[in-house]
């Protein structure tokens, strides 16, 4: 399968973008500046972030809302207009095909955001579901900006685009055929403007020309979600682990827990009742060492009780920091495990998520 | 006088008197990114050619240096404990990683010197 290209790619290459393949597309790793500069830029002024390889879908008709409904465990049908909900795609065992953002832009229209490695499956999944019912399922071409950071609203306003009235989940379509919305995947304030192609390259200028912003490659953004605590779809999250190992069940309203009919809500109901086995904890390592996903945790006694799902260094925070799946036993914050890295036992302990604490502009 | 020779997984070698030092490529580094820490070997470890002798780690991964020749670790450099950034900033320099002793200088032949080791990356 050959890579596929960002629109923006010439732009990158003009910035001195390394690349490297993330869910079959060439992204932008790092700029010159490097992960650990562009980490701290994005917390302390405004990134800009290329995530074009994630795909918009436009769900459009009568039944668009209950189409939704059946999907994800969402009440679309109670979105307030210009609402975003964070939720997901569950199969029939409750385990999560994907992460999702839906937006309801009016009565029968709503926005869904999916990730790069998930599109393909997704679309199939809604377009199943939507069978029969009145609605419209549309993947859109478009370029897709986050800019993230405390400066981001005033960089965007000097860009010409005041996004000032949204709150923290709110979204609005600000020019025909643009989709911006105050979210973001860092931990920080900010936006992610989903645009024409055609306009994209003037209107990244834009924001570039205001010193505070840069761009920032996917290797920052990776250690800005993990410090932040969000779960990464492939590694934190997937089709083998429900949302209540995931500890996402904040995601599902209490009532669709109960009595939801979505797809994979009696599973749900099944592991709910029963508690799930394992749960998904933060970890810090003791020492400077990172230890990295796929490392097993082990107990004193050297029992493999749980296993890393992602792993890195934490720039904001100064040390290593770490996310994964641990028996219900040893999930307490404070708990001391080990991990295994390369044959030495390094320990860590389980620890609150976030690392670093979310600073999301809430109305 | 010293001699610098190169490998072409972008390790440098740097032989006075029998003695080596070892260190990565200021093109290594750059590939890798900031590090945030090295993990060293003990002083006294015997190395064989290819052996995977240091582990760098970058915000992201975690990278083998492979020893570009036979010999014992004689001494590692501590300085990077506390501060493993040195060998973004000076890989040929402060950053270099271990010093060993070479059990067979014949294996140094094969490798590369500074010229050719440019045109492999150029």
């Amino acid at each position: 399968m050959s890579e596929k290209h960002l629109p923006l790619e010439a732009m990158h290459e003009e910035a001195g973008a390394r690349f490297g393949t993330f869910a079959g597309w060439r992204m932008p790793l790092t700029y010159p500046a490097g992960v650990m500069k562009e980490h701290l830029h994005t917390r302390k002024k405004a990134g800009l972030f290329d995530i074009s390889h994630m795909q918009l879908f436009a769900v459009e008709g009568r039944d668009a809302a209950a189409v939704l409904s059946r999907a994800c465990p969402l009440d679309a049908t109670a979105l307030e207009s210009g609402k975003s909900k964070y939720t997901l795609l569950l199969n029939e065992q409750a385990g999560i095909i994907d992460d999702l953002i839906v937006t309801r832009l009016g009565p029968n229209r709503f926005m869904v955001v999916a990730n790069a490695g998930n599109a393909k499956k997704d679309e199939a999944h809604f377009r199943a579901i939507a069978e029969g019912f009145d609605v419209k399922i549309e993947a859109l071409d478009r370029v897709f900006l986050a800019l993230q950071g405390p400066a981001a609203e005033s960089v965007l306003l000097g860009a010409g685009l005041d996004l000032s009235d949204l709150t923290f989940m709110t979204a609005t379509e600000p020019r025909e055929n643009w989709f911006a919305a105050r979210s973001g995947y860092t931990g920080e304030d900010g936006f992610e403007i989903a645009l024409p192609v055609e306009e994209a390259r003037s209107f990244a200028e834009k924001i570039l020309a205001d010193e505070r912003a840069m761009w920032i490659g996917l290797a920052a953004r990776d250690s800005l979600r993990l410090e932040a605590g969000l779960c990464l779809h492939g590694q934190d999250l997937a089709e083998s682990i429900d949302p209540a190992s995931a500890a996402i069940l904040w995601a599902l309203p209490k009532k669709l827990r109960e009595d939801g009919g979505f797809v994979g809500s009696e599973a749900l109901r099944r592991i709910l009742a029963a508690g799930p086995e394992q749960i998904r904890v933060g970890l810090k390592p003791e020492g400077r060492q990172p230890v990295r996903a796929g490392a097993s945790l082990t107990n004193e006694k050297g029992e493999v009780v749980g296993r890393v799902t992602s792993g890195g260094f934490g720039p904001s925070v100064e040390h290593p920091i770490a996310m994964g799946f641990v028996a219900k036993a040893f999930s307490e914050t404070g708990t001391p495990l080990f991990a295994e890295v390369r044959g030495s036992r390094l320990p860590l302990s389980v620890h609150s998520l976030p690392f670093t604490p979310h600073r999301y502009r809430k109305g | 006088m010293s001699k610098t020779y190169f490998t072409p997984d972008h390790e440098w070698i740097r032989v006075e008197g029998g003695a080596a030092t070892v260190g990565i490529t200021d093109y290594a580094q750059e590939q890798l990114g900031d590090l945030v820490f090295v993990e060293l070997p003990q002083a006294g470890k015997a190395l064989k050619k290819g052996d995977a002798a240091v582990v760098v780690e970058s915000v992201k991964a975690a990278s083998d240096v492979y020893a570009p020749a036979d010999g014992e670790v004689t001494e590692v450099n501590e300085a990077l404990s506390s501060d493993p950034a040195l060998v973004n900033n000076a890989a040929m320099g402060d950053g270099w990683l271990w010093k060993m002793t070479l059990s067979d200088e014949s294996q140094l032949e094969g490798l590369m010197d500074e010229a050719a080791y440019k045109a492999t990356i150029a």
